[in-house]
């Protein structure tokens, strides 16, 4: 680890006056910051400790939500009103990690955790996300658990968080500060695609700190699914995982929203495929339509070309739970 | 600001206050020390084993204010005022905590290395009060990787304490 200046904020504009200038980063439960700094891909002059902020409250909002960027990610999870009213993004919270990094891993550092592309984290190799410029061998290297959508020639990496496919599927907002005021995310336009600048993650602007993400009222918590497919039962990254909710009306979906994960550079929804299912019955024929919409897209590698199939399968599954009442078991594997 | 190491990175070390098993200390730490290097290589206390050191094992899990974390992930810096459990603080030879009496009864261990983690992180997970079942703790304790691989009789130890209510 490199030897950086160790800077703790009091007030929001404390934090935001330390990021300017130099190589600051914000660190709070540091789970993701300290593991990089360990492997010399994120090298601060300054940390920037902010974990002593008032942003660690989840309140009332407009009707929905309201999760201060300091609430721990297991303090989200278990929160009643959470569990109550947005029960998929406590299962997508409850689907990553453990329960060590669960206490530590904050909701604002879960938002903008880096991805987990082996390359990016050897520093012994080129990444174009690490060192712009540099090349992308994972492109034509080992690419097994790499995007299948909105790749681009310089980056095919995914974003790695669980919560936020749940956050994509709940139209989520995230609220920043910066230098000229807050502001309002949209969830959709807050991580980006990698394009030609793979370096960027997200449209925080230099000098922005992420104060809440904001949940819409929410008038259905019944049918949905947070479904996580991966390489070992529990603690491993989503190959593809799915978010969905349904809103039904009778034998008709009035509404279908889902996400997936595991599978892009971004939570990865699609218009066209969820439009597909308003005013249709939820049934197999058409979530097995609804998932071709989606995969024709795909743009996989040689290595991760099984994804498209997972993709298709995980999303029939997924809007067969939802649809059903019946949301996938944090605990009990068994997919149902 | 509350705390400013000053810059361009003149100050070393900066003070912080640690209450570690039940005793206040005053330390002088550089701020990229982690919590696990500064419990085994400053303060000797080293039943807190350092495994990956990047918290996919979990044998560095400690409790800070009550809570288990990977103490290998944190600066300590920025646990000044925190109440901090290692697993010395939490049971003696002659007076063990039930987890450690269960883990032994159970023959939950082979080489040990992991076992103070494990300890520490089902003391923690049976304060949190969410898992009720096997199936549960297993999920629970998924942080915790032993490469002996005792966890049929990890799971039994810890099951007969939750099931004692003997943890708290």
């Amino acid at each position: 680890m490199n030897r950086f200046d160790y800077v703790r904020a009091g007030t929001v504009a404390e934090a935001v006056q330390a990021l300017s200038g130099a190589n600051a980063r914000l660190i709070a439960g540091g789970t993701n910051l300290v593991d990089l700094m360990k492997y010399n891909v994120e090298r601060p002059d300054r940390l920037v400790d902010i974990t002593r902020l008032p942003l660690n409250a989840i309140e009332d909002h407009e009707g929905g939500l309201r999760i201060g960027a300091l609430v721990t990610n297991a303090i989200a999870a278990y929160d009643e009103r959470v569990a109550s009213r947005y029960p998929v993004l406590a299962s997508a919270i409850l689907a990553g990690a453990t329960g060590q990094l669960r206490n530590a891993a904050t909701t604002g550092g879960n938002l903008n955790q880096r991805t987990r592309c082996y390359y990016f984290y050897d520093d012994a190799t080129p990444c174009n996300k690490r060192e712009p410029g540099t090349g992308c061998p994972a492109i034509g290297g080992v690419n097994r658990i790499h995007a299948i959508f909105g790749i681009s020639p310089t980056c095919i990496a995914t974003h790695p968080s669980d919560m936020c496919v749940a956050l994509a599927a709940l139209d989520a907002e995230i609220r920043v500060a910066g230098p000229s005021g807050e502001r309002s995310i949209p969830f959709s336009e807050y991580h980006r695609l990698p394009g030609g600048t793979p370096q960027f993650d997200n449209t925080l602007q230099p000098g922005e700190i992420v104060l809440s993400v904001d949940l819409p009222a929410q008038d259905t918590a019944s049918h949905y699914t947070y479904l996580k497919l991966r390489d070992r039962l529990s603690y491993a990254f989503a190959l593809v995982s799915v978010a969905a909710i349904l809103d039904l009306d009778g034998d008709t979906v009035s509404r279908a929203r889902f996400a997936l994960g595991g599978v892009a550079h971004k939570p990865w929804r699609n218009a066209e495929a969820e439009a597909f299912l308003q005013g249709k019955a939820p049934t197999r024929e058409n979530f097995e339509a609804a998932a071709d919409i989606v995969i024709r897209e795909a743009t996989p590698q040689d290595g991760n070309a099984f994804k498209v199939e997972l993709a298709r399968r995980a999303i029939i599954r997924g809007l067969t739970q939802a649809a059903a009442g019946t949301p996938q078991s944090v605990s009990d594997k068994r997919i149902a | 600001m509350l705390i400013d190491s000053g810059s361009p990175r003149a100050m070393e070390t900066i003070g912080i206050s640690l209450t570690i098993n039940g005793e206040t200390r005053n330390l002088q730490v550089a701020p990229w020390t982690t919590l696990l290097d500064l419990l085994r290589e400053g303060l000797d206390l080293t039943g807190t084993k350092k495994g990956c050191d990047h918290g996919q094992c979990g044998a560095c899990t400690v409790l800070v204010d009550g809570k288990r974390i990977n103490s290998c992930l944190a600066l300590a810096v920025m646990k000044d005022g925190a109440e901090i459990t290692t697993i010395e603080g939490l049971g003696q030879a002659g007076a063990m905590h039930p987890l450690q009496a269960a883990f032994v009864e159970h023959d939950a261990f082979q080489c040990g290395y992991c076992t103070p983690g494990q300890i520490c992180s089902a003391a923690g997970m049976l304060a949190e009060g969410h898992a009720h079942s096997r199936e549960e703790i297993r999920e629970a304790m998924s942080g915790n990787i032993c490469r002996c691989g005792a966890y049929t009789n990890i799971v039994d130890a810890i099951e007969d304490v939750m099931q004692s209510g003997a943890a708290r």
